[in-house]
C-alpha cells in the first residue's frame, strides 16, 4: 500500500469523488426514466399505491398528489399555486360548476372517455355539463344513508328515516359531520326533495336535525364517525354508506347499510382537467386509465374508503362486487336523490344552521 | 448601593461610550429575529386582517365577517364554550402539576430529579393526535375504564365519558400538566434555601412559609406556564375534534368550519383575529396584575 493511498485525506477524497460521480449518474438515471410529473390534488382513496403504481409504471410518469378536504380548501391550494402547477383535480361532481366559474377547467373530449358505460344516474350532467361542454366526469359514488350493525339494531328498523329519532336508539347514534348529505337526509325524513330545497324549508330542516342531534352520541368527521361504528360505541350513523361499511367487511361483517323507504342522498366525485395544465395529454391518460375497468376497481377499493365505481364494468372481483351490493344497484339510484346543491346564500344559512345544531345541548 | 453607582464610578452612557461598531453590532444581531418575525408573524397577520375585513363573494370591503360573531348566538357560543373550557382546564393543570413539581424538587433525591422529569414529559414524545386517539380508547363505551367499573361491579351500564367536554379537558390536562410541571419545576430549583431558613428563625412553620414565601415567589413560573397553557389551549383544534365529539363547537373548530367546504378565509380571519384580541387581553391581565414579566 502506498503512502499516498494510505493518506486518510486522499482516501475521502477518493470516495467523495466516487460518490459524487454516482449521485451524478443516478439523478441522469431518474432524470431520464421520469420523463415527467403528473400533479394531483386530490382525496385519500387516491393516494393508495395500488390505485396509482400501474399507472405510474405502464406510462413512466410520477402522479404527485396533495391531499385536501372540502372544495373550498381544494380550491384555496390552486388559488395560492401557480397556473399550471396542477394537471387534475378530484372535485364533488355538484361543485364543478364552482370551479368551471373560475376558469379553471379544461373541458373533456367525451369521445375518448367511456361515457357510455357510466350508469346513467351518476352522468351528473346538471353540474358537470355547462354551456354544452363537459367539464367533469363522475369516477366514484355512494350514498349518504344510514350505516348500522346488524347485530345490535333492529335491520327492519332501518328501512325507516324516522327510527333516526326514536326513543328506541337514543345515544346509539351517531351522525357524519357534514352538513349537506345530512340536511339532505333530513329533507328526505320529512317528505321534501332535496333538489327543491328553499330557504323556507330550513325551520323544518332545523327542526329535524335538532331531533337527530337529541339522538346522537357524537357528530364525527368520516375517521371518527367509522371509528365509532366499528368499535361498538355506537350502533347506527347517519350519513354512513357503504363508504363506512364496506372496507370494514372482512373485519367486521355486522356493519351494512340500508337504503330506507324515504330515498338516500346520492353522493358523487368527479375528476377534472386543470385548462392551465402543462402536461394535458398525461393528464387525459390519468383520467382514461382511473375510468378503465381496472383503474375503477382498484379506486372502487381503495384502502382509504371503499365506494362505487361509476363505469358499469369495473374489473371487481364477486366478493367484492357482494360488499359494495352492485347488483343491487339499479333499484339503489331509482331511490336516490341528488346531493342538495344550494346557492352560495343558501349554503351559507345551511352552514350557519348546522352550527346551530352542533351547539345544542 | 445605589443602582446608579458602578464600584464608585458612574455607568457610562451607552449612546457616547460605544464606538460606532458596538452601536450597530445589538442591531445587526437582532435583524434575524425582527427579519423572521416580519415575515411569519407581522406580514401573514396583516394579510389575515386585511382578508377579514373583505366579503367572501365578491371581495369589497365590509364588516359584516366581525359583526356576524356578535349576531350569531352560535359564534357566540363558541368563544364561551372555548373560554369555560380554558379555565378549567388551566385550573385543573395548576392544582395538579404545582404539586407534582414541588415533590419532584423536594421530595425526590437529586440524583435521580433528571430521571423522575423525564418519566413526567415522556408522553411528551408521542404524537399529540396519537394521544389524543389513546384517551378515547381510554374513555371509549368499551374502554379501558368502563370496562373495570363496570367488571368490577361499580356501575351496571358504560357511562358516557369519550365525546364530551370531560373528555377533551382530560385530553388538555395530560398534555398541559406536564409543561407546566416544567416551568414551575424550574422556578422551585431557583428558589435559594435560605428563604426558608429564614422563614424558620423567625418561628414559621412549613405552611406559612409555604403560603407566605414559597408559593408567592413562585407564582411568576406558575402565570408563565398559565398563560402558556390558556394561549395553547384556547387556539387547540386536534383534541376536541378527537375527544369532544362535535358535541360542541369550540372557536378553532368554528374557524376550520368555514374553510372546507366554503372556502370562507375572510369569516375564519375574523373569527381568528377576536380570537387573538382574546388572548391579548388574557396576556394583558396576567401583566398587569401579576407581574408576569418578573418570571
Amino acid at each position: 500500500m502506498s503512502v499516498r493511498s494510505a493518506n486518510p485525506l486522499s482516501v475521502l477524497k477518493r470516495h467523495l469523488h466516487a460518490a459524487c460521480a454516482a449521485t451524478a449518474l443516478l439523478l441522469a438515471a431518474c432524470g431520464i426514466a421520469q420523463t415527467a410529473d403528473l400533479n394531483a390534488l386530490i382525496w385519500c382513496d387516491h393516494s393508495d399505491p395500488a390505485l396509482l403504481q400501474p399507472f405510474e409504471t405502464a406510462n413512466n410518469v410520477k402522479v404527485n398528489v396533495k391531499e385536501f378536504e372540502g372544495t373550498g380548501a381544494g380550491l384555496a391550494i390552486v388559488e395560492q399555486s401557480q397556473p399550471g402547477d396542477w394537471d387534475v383535480m378530484v372535485i364533488d361532481s355538484i361543485d364543478v360548476p364552482r370551479g368551471v366559474e373560475k376558469g379553471l377547467f379544461e373541458p373533456l373530449p367525451e369521445d375518448k372517455l367511456p361515457f357510455a358505460d357510466l350508469f346513467p344516474q351518476v352522468k351528473m350532467d346538471k353540474s358537470t355539463m355547462i354551456d354544452g361542454k363537459r367539464y367533469g366526469i363522475t369516477e366514484k359514488f355512494g350514498y349518504n344513508t344510514i350505516g348500522f350493525n346488524k347485530t345490535k339494531v333492529d335491520p327492519a328498523d332501518m328501512q325507516s328515516l324516522a327510527s333516526l329519532t326514536s326513543d328506541k336508539y337514543k345515544g346509539k347514534v351517531a351522525i357524519y359531520d357534514y352538513y349537506l348529505p345530512v340536511i339532505g337526509m333530513a329533507a328526505l325524513a320529512i317528505g321534501k326533495k332535496t333538489a327543491d330545497l328553499t330557504e323556507t324549508d330550513l325551520p323544518a330542516l332545523k327542526e329535524e336535525l335538532l331531533k337527530m342531534k337529541a339522538n346522537a352520541k357524537l357528530v364525527g368527521e368520516v375517521t371518527a364517525s367509522q371509528t365509532a361504528l366499528a368499535t361498538g360505541e355506537v350502533d347506527i350513523l347517519v350519513g354512513g354508506g357503504e363508504w363506512v361499511t364496506a372496507g370494514l367487511a372482512k373485519e367486521n361483517p355486522a356493519l351494512d347499510f340500508s337504503i330506507p323507504k324515504e330515498g338516500a342522498v346520492l353522493w358523487s366525485q368527479s375528476l377534472a382537467m386543470f385548462k392551465d395544465s402543462k402536461n394535458k395529454d398525461m393528464a387525459l391518460k390519468f383520467i382514461q386509465y382511473i375510468l378503465s375497468p381496472e383503474g375503477q376497481a382498484r379506486l372502487a377499493t381503495s384502502s382509504c374508503y371503499w365506494g362505487m365505481p361509476s363505469n358499469t364494468k369495473a374489473a371487481l372481483t364477486d366478493d367484492q362486487k357482494k360488499v359494495l351490493r352492485f347488483d343491487e344497484q339499479p333499484g339503489f339510484l331509482a331511490r336516490a336523490q341528488a346531493y342538495p346543491a344550494p346557492n352560495a346564500d343558501l349554503d351559507k344559512k345551511m352552514q350557519d344552521m348546522w352550527t346551530e345544531m352542533l351547539q345544542a345541548k | 448601593m445605589s443602582t446608579a453607582e458602578n464600584n464608585g464610578r458612574p455607568w457610562p452612557r451607552a449612546g457616547r461610550a460605544l464606538p460606532r461598531a458596538g452601536r450597530t453590532l445589538p442591531w445587526v444581531l437582532v435583524t434575524p429575529a425582527l427579519g423572521w418575525t416580519l415575515l411569519f408573524f407581522v406580514l401573514p397577520f396583516a394579510a389575515m386582517g386585511l382578508s377579514s375585513l373583505t366579503a367572501h363573494e365578491g371581495g369589497g370591503f365590509t364588516l359584516s365577517n366581525y359583526s356576524q360573531f356578535f349576531t350569531n348566538p352560535s359564534y357566540w357560543q363558541a368563544m364561551v364554550n372555548s373560554l369555560q373550557v380554558t379555565v378549567i382546564v388551566t385550573v385543573v393543570s395548576v392544582l395538579l402539576a404545582y404539586p407534582f413539581a414541588w415533590i419532584l424538587a423536594e421530595q425526590v433525591p437529586e440524583r435521580w430529579q433528571r430521571l423522575a422529569l423525564m418519566l413526567a414529559v415522556l408522553p411528551f414524545w408521542t404524537s399529540y393526535v396519537v394521544r389524543s386517539y389513546s384517551w378515547l380508547l381510554v374513555l371509549a363505551q368499551n374502554g379501558v375504564i368502563n370496562r373495570a367499573l363496570t367488571g368490577s361491579g361499580l356501575i351496571s351500564e358504560p357511562l358516557q365519558l369519550a365525546n364530551t367536554r370531560l373528555a377533551t379537558a382530560t385530553g388538555f390536562v395530560h398534555f398541559f400538566v406536564m409543561l407546566l410541571t416544567l416551568t414551575i419545576f424550574a422556578n422551585l430549583k431557583q428558589l435559594s434555601p435560605s428563604y426558608r431558613k429564614a422563614a424558620a428563625d423567625l418561628g414559621a412553620g412549613p405552611v406559612r412559609t409555604f403560603l407566605h414565601v414559597i408559593l408567592p415567589l413562585t407564582l411568576p413560573g406558575i402565570m408563565v406556564g398559565a398563560f402558556l397553557t390558556f394561549v395553547l389551549c384556547i387556539g387547540d383544534y386536534i383534541t376536541p375534534q378527537i375527544l369532544g365529539g362535535n358535541n360542541e363547537l369550540l372557536m378553532p373548530q368554528l374557524v376550520m368550519m368555514q374553510i372546507g367546504r366554503r372556502g370562507d378565509f375572510p369569516l375564519a380571519s375574523a373569527l381568528s383575529i377576536i380570537l387573538m384580541a382574546v388572548v391579548t387581553v388574557a396576556y394583558l391581565a396576567c401583566a398587569r396584575w401579576l407581574k408576569i414579566e418578573r418570571a
